[in-house]
């Protein structure tokens, strides 16, 4: 059956607490999910209290200041720094999202930082990823031709690439798969939002042949029909992107097919 | 009759609008179909069971004698245990993990709702 109480071992406990120096004029307060898999320990909320005069204007900044000024054992992940790679996804304020997108004063109070949800955890805010890359990798994210390559390049129509809109432009930091409840329960089976808006980016693809072989193993019960519409992953995408109806459409592709 | 024989049979049965052993579109396109015409028959189940639990029992009767009313109500019933099924059947799916139990869970709630589809009809039937 499905889980619903926390292993003993997950149970949350206090942490250290970091003050800020005395006379700093502009404090802002962060919790922080913290868990290292050497001491053996439950995981635990550290409090840092940061001079947000003296950090960048982003969750990320207050997260690297953290770590370069405060407490060097802080581990994430972190690259671009401006929404492009989708390293950076954590759960802040109970809401996935991209720390290097949010901003500090968006947040009216304190922030609680999270790593993704029900992923397992490596260390800190860094999720193992292993699962959900191979996920991506079961749908051929890749164009397949069975036709002989023009001598060129393979063309689409204006109308055509207007199609991939809205669904190139997904960075797979995985923040609409890690809220989706149906995801949670079943992610062995179940692909999620982020791997099934990138099946239909194929889909879609005038240039793709193989259409017929994706819908089919997309036509199954718990690959795709494990998406209620509950719509948590177009709510929280940091891109703005709409999973919910990507998975719509396909569901529609394949009624079409049917008839 | 022996219950080998059967055996096949009630498993045959038993997983009509099964979503893992049919086609997994099609399962998902009965659930919406059933949940729309469901829509404008469950006002004729109010009228009908407004008139069971207000009406003379002749009365009552009566209106389920008419061939329009016997259908929407005969339909109904079809529809509501085939919706009710397979709608289950999602729900088990999603958070009973043992496969096992799973696929019990699921004959169980399909012959149920078989027996119960029947069950309705057949005194619907006997009453007018």
């Amino acid at each position: 059956m499905a889980e619903f109480t926390l292993p003993k071992n997950s149970v949350l406990t206090q942490g250290k607490t970091y003050t800020a120096p005395e006379g700093t004029k502009n404090i802002r307060r962060f919790e922080i999910y913290r868990w290292d898999p050497d001491t053996g320990e439950n995981p635990r909320i550290d409090i840092y209290e940061l001079d947000a005069d003296l950090c960048g204007t982003k969750v990320l900044d207050a997260i690297i200041t953290i770590k370069n000024e405060v407490d060097s054992t802080l581990t994430f992940r972190r690259s671009c720094r401006e929404g492009v790679c989708g390293s950076c996804a954590m759960n802040v304020n109970g809401k996935n999202s991209l720390a290097c997108t949010k901003a500090i004063s968006d947040y009216p109070d304190t922030i609680k930082i999270y790593p993704l949800p029900h992923l397992q955890v490596v260390k800190d805010l860094v999720p193992d990823m292993t699962n959900f890359y191979a996920q991506y990798a079961e749908i051929k994210p890749w164009l397949t031709s069975k036709t002989t390559p023009p001598a060129t390049e393979r063309l689409q129509s204006r109308a055509d690439r207007d199609k991939l809109d809205g669904l190139y432009d997904c960075v797979l930091c995985a923040c609409c798969s890690t809220s989706c409840p149906s995801y949670w329960w079943n992610s062995d089976k179940y692909l999620g939002p982020a791997v099934l808006l990138q099946a239909y980016r194929w889909l879609v693809d005038s240039r793709d042949e193989a259409t017929e072989e994706r819908l089919t193993q997309l036509d199954d019960a718990f690959k795709l029909y494990r998406c209620h519409t509950i719509m948590n992953c177009t709510d929280t995408c940091p891109k703005g992107l709409n999973p919910a109806k990507a998975i719509a459409e396909t569901k529609k592709l394949l009624v079409n097919r049917k008839t | 009759m022996d219950f080998h024989l059967i055996k096949p049979m009630i498993n045959k049965i038993a997983v009509f609008g099964n979503s893992t052993t049919k086609s997994a579109t099609q399962h998902w396109l009965m659930q919406r179909i059933t949940a729309v015409i469901l829509i404008p028959l469950s006002f004729q189940l109010i009228v009908f069971l407004d008139l069971c639990m207000n009406a003379p029992y002749q009365q009552t009767v009566d209106w389920l004698q008419s061939p329009l009313n016997r259908l929407c109500i005969g339909v109904w019933l079809l529809a509501v245990f085939y919706h009710a099924a397979i709608g289950l059947q999602v729900v088990i799916e999603d958070y009973v993990a043992d496969q096992g139990l799973q696929a019990k869970l699921i004959k169980a709630i399909n012959l149920s709702f078989l027996f119960l589809m029947v069950a309705a009809l057949f005194f619907m039937f006997r009453v007018i």
